[in-house]
């Protein structure tokens, strides 16, 4: 179901991968989930992956969306731990503001943009 | 006078810089002459502050004293989520990112902390601790989904994990983020990335006999919006906008999804802080503590 976030899409392209996608919007409840699939089961970019969504999206969200980031049922080995690093808060935080991380996530995204 | 008229103000008295992150929690030791403020940072350590008073009375200070910086705890290898004393402000427990809970020893009257106690358990982050309102024994809730109870059976300092709850004392599915008594202890609650809060019973003869301390009481599962739960009656109070932060430390709104709570002191009211930007207050319709299935 993907709807009018069509701008967060390019983000969703990583650099060597190509991910399937789907962005479910709930307006009434301000609430966004966003699942990909990595294409391989042990893929070990997921969590920047999914890094580097979080980071786009706060740029282009306003501040009262929330968003959950998970991968696709069934399709990483490491699933349940993936998605909880992504929607821990201070974890994602503290990712994003660890220099090495950040680097990293600063260049998929602008890679991205050419 | 009602309250409701009256235009309440909130006007800064004092800055405490020294921390060079944010300041996770910060906690009033329950005792002492002259207030004493812990505070814990994501740079790693704990700042103990203390109003020095200048006044010819001592032990009376006043408001506009300033604070200064007594003692920094720098143990920590990650950054420090959480402080609470015990009920008689002799002990510190602190944790932290580096998945350790410590126990610092009060001494010299709150001017030197020596550490009495590291305790290693939790597999990830410790995000909460919390002392027992009237025992001194100490909670810690975590990313790994359990909180352990620590106990030193011989008050020699000899701190061990006495009971952990996990999902198979029908504890959490997901991070453990925070946790509150009742004044009386007798009651714990816990709220959870799980979207649920817990209501565990504390038995305190079973505490002194060493053979486990809390087990489940009620399930409270949270759906966003809209919570139904038999035997529950709740006030629900729903605030839009950006969150709302802190009043004296006791009421959190954060932006995930997770559930966060605050003291019930007064009346059984549990208080609890949610993602979706609510505010939810809960009672207990029955007053009698008889246990219910989740």
């Amino acid at each position: 179901m993907t709807l009018g976030l069509i701008n967060a899409n390019p983000v969703v392209q990583a650099k060597k991968e190509r991910l399937a996608h789907s962005i479910t919007l709930d307006d009434k409840l301000n609430r966004i989930i966003i699942t990909f699939t990595p294409t391989i089961q042990h893929c070990s970019m997921a969590t920047i992956i999914g890094l580097c969504l979080r980071a786009k999206l706060k740029e282009c969200l306003p501040l009262h969306y929330k968003v959950d980031i998970r991968v696709s049922p069934g399709s990483h080995a490491d699933e349940d731990s993936v998605n909880k690093q992504l929607n821990d808060k201070e974890r994602v935080v503290a990712a994003l503001e660890n220099p090495n991380l950040r680097q990293l996530v600063d260049e998929c995204l602008c890679s991205n943009e050419i | 006078m009602d309250l409701m008229e009256k235009k309440l103000e909130l006007v800064e008295l004092h800055k405490l810089e020294g921390h060079t992150d944010r300041v996770w929690n910060v906690s009033w030791n329950p005792v002492g002459t002259l207030p004493i403020l812990a505070s814990c940072s994501g740079d790693n350590t704990v700042r103990i502050w203390e109003q020095s008073s200048l006044s010819l009375t001592p032990g009376l200070a006043s408001f506009g004293d300033e604070f200064e910086c007594i003692s920094t705890l720098e143990e920590h290898e990650n950054e420090v989520k959480s402080v609470s004393w015990n009920a008689a402000g002799s002990y510190l427990a602190t944790c932290s990112r580096d998945k350790s809970v410590w126990i610092w020893e009060v001494l010299g009257g709150g001017n030197e902390y020596d550490c009495a106690a590291v305790l290693i358990g939790h597999t990830q982050d410790a995000k909460m601790v919390q002392w027992h309102p009237t025992m001194d024994v100490l909670f810690s809730c975590s990313y790994d989904n359990t909180i352990k109870v620590w106990w030193s059976e011989d008050d020699d300092g000899d701190y061990q994990c006495v009971q952990t709850l996990d999902e198979s004392n029908n504890g959490h599915s997901s991070t453990v983020w925070a946790i509150s008594f009742n004044a009386a202890g007798d009651k714990m609650v816990t709220c959870s990335d799980d979207l649920t809060l817990k209501i565990w019973e504390t038995d305190i003869a079973m505490m002194h006999s060493g053979e486990g301390y809390a087990s489940c009481y009620i399930s409270v599962q949270l759906v966003l919006i809209c919570l139904e739960f038999a035997g529950l009656i709740f006030v629900h109070i729903q605030l839009t906008g950006q969150g709302i932060n802190t009043s004296l430390g006791f009421l959190k709104i954060w932006f995930t999804r997770k559930v966060l709570l605050t003291p019930n002191d007064r009346d059984n009211i549990i208080a609890s802080g949610a993602g979706d930007d609510a505010i939810r207050l809960f009672v207990d319709s029955n007053n009698d503590c008889k246990k219910t299935s989740p």
